[in-house]
């Protein structure tokens, strides 16, 4: 059982990079079950389950973070996968937070970035990018040449380990390298564990607080002059 | 990578029958056009080279280099495929100013005497657009001439890449016989995606496509060169009448029978 995290800003190609990559799993005789993870809306586990047959489930992290909710869920989803005799299960995060990423020791993280993006956002994009085993650059068409490579060598400059593939997903072009690699990543191993450090997790603004200023907050709070340090029993 | 030919085997049609051309080989040095109506496949074709195709695009052509199969690593880094691709939707995104983007290209390509790189580059970018570049603009400020200028000039002159891929440059209101006589300096392969009789006549072969598949190769006969020259001067004569609108001049029967008086198609009174 192989588990796969997806993550990526949002519209930035991580669907259809899963579809191209689910198309090509389904003919080498593998099982993948697809999990996605979002806010408020998705429709990607209809779309899968209708175009390829395999379970598929979301989960609406609604007021938690999607990246909170992520290390809530994902145990039991890898049962699940197990459970319908999938051996691989596909993860599609909600992918928006810079400050997490979604990956999981003994697992493969990808980062799906547009070329169209900016040539700095590989320098933005922090534990999103930095934590990830394939950075897959899409919409590689649409534009030139040299930011083509500029962009790679600001992904590189950013996390030198990390294996750069770029594709043109809607033409398909990229995703077999992908997939062998997606073969080749070792099998989930217990117990499962956050690649990262998350942020604060428990902060009282994550949970709903919405008053404005410092004084309303308990947890780890900073105000305006000064450090942050710890408000609360 | 030496580059010395690259070889397209011919895969289906839009209506999976069989190419006609079962195998075409493109060699170090040649400009070809790529001919046929829209929609007819010469966009895919150029995809397909610029990919390496390998039986596993849409048409199962197979694309080789120097006669074997070109080895995966060519396409994971751009800055190390010998093929330039500039489509109709490339574009440059980044607002960086001209002199230093092209200069950080220049860094990541390792070019030695970044300085005098930057201005040949600007240079060759300059005699193929109306107005000058200018280095301190932002690249997203360029026209779309400029623009097209730009992204030939760094492909030829910084990416020195061994194959360049165009498609419709006569879409991108640059020079365009200019052009051709500063791509024939250069050695490399140079193929047109085109619907200009000038550009495919100037080249040294032409492939049809149609309904997907490639029709057929046409070498350009001595003849059709000659006829290039006509089409050459009938281009001209339309040119000249745009560049008197641009100036805000009014055009007359008189001034037309005058231009096509000296390009000697009518005698003169």
């Amino acid at each position: 059982m192989k588990a796969v995290i997806c993550a990526g800003p949002p519209t930035s190609g991580k669907t259809t990079i899963l579809k191209q990559v689910t198309k090509r799993l389904l003919r080498n005789g593998h099982r993948p079950a697809y999990l996605k993870i979002d806010v408020q809306y998705a429709d990607e586990d209809t779309l899968f389950a209708d175009e390829f047959g395999i379970p598929t489930r979301k989960v609406y992290s609604g007021e938690l973070c999607p990246d909170h909710c992520n290390v809530m869920v994902l145990g039991e989803a890898v049962e699940w996968a197990m459970e319908n005799d999938c051996d691989f299960l596909l993860v599609e995060t909600a992918g928006l937070c810079l400050r997490c990423s979604p990956y999981i020791e003994g697992s493969l993280g990808l980062v799906v970035i547009e070329a169209t993006s900016g040539m700095n956002l590989p320098r933005k994009i922090g534990p999103m990018l930095s934590l990830a085993d394939v950075a897959i650059v899409t919409k590689i068409d649409l534009v030139s040449q040299a930011e083509r490579e500029v962009f790679r060598a600001r992904i590189l400059e950013a996390v030198p380990t990390v294996r750069v593939i770029e594709t043109d997903a809607l033409y398909g072009i990229g995703v077999d390298p992908l997939v062998s690699r997606l073969i080749a990543s070792p099998d989930v191993a217990y117990p499962l564990y956050l690649r990262g450090n998350p942020p604060v997790g428990t902060c009282t603004i994550c949970v709903g607080k919405k008053e404005i200023g410092w004084k309303q907050h308990f947890g780890v709070v900073r105000p305006l002059e000064g450090d942050m340090f710890y408000r609360g029993e | 990578m030496e580059i010395e030919s690259i070889t397209i085997h011919g895969g289906r049609g839009k209506d999976g029958t069989a190419e006609p051309v079962s195998e075409v080989t493109l060699r170090m040095g040649d400009i070809v056009s790529i001919v046929g109506p829209t929609g007819c496949g010469k966009t895919t074709l150029i995809n397909d080279i610029e990919l390496y195709a390998q039986l596993n695009t849409p048409s199962c052509r197979r694309v080789l280099i120097n006669g074997e199969r070109p080895p995966e690593e060519l396409s994971w880094d751009p800055s190390r495929n010998p093929i330039a691709l500039i489509s109709q939707h490339t574009n440059f995104l980044s607002d960086m100013p001209v002199a230093q983007f092209l200069a950080t290209h220049a860094a990541i390509r390792q070019s030695a005497d970044r300085d005098h790189i930057v201005e040949r580059t600007v240079s060759f970018a300059n005699q193929l657009t109306g107005e000058p570049l200018i280095l301190t603009n932002p690249m997203t400020e360029l026209s779309g001439g400029q623009t097209r200028a730009l992204l030939i000039a760094d492909a030829v002159v910084i990416g020195n890449s061994p194959v360049i891929l165009l498609d419709e440059l006569e879409n991108a209101g640059i020079h365009r016989t200019k052009a051709l006589d500063l791509l024939r300096g250069y050695r490399k392969v140079f193929i047109f995606v085109t619907h200009d009789p000038r550009i495919a006549l100037l080249s040294d072969y032409r492939i049809v496509m149609k309904q997907g598949a490639m029709q057929r190769v046409i070498m350009t006969e001595r003849e059709e060169r000659l006829v290039a020259e006509d089409i050459k001067k009938i281009d001209d004569l339309l040119l000249s009448l745009r560049q008197r609108i641009r100036e805000g001049d009014r055009l007359s029967e008189e001034v037309v029978r005058e231009h096509l008086q000296n390009l000697g198609y009518m005698p003169a009174a």
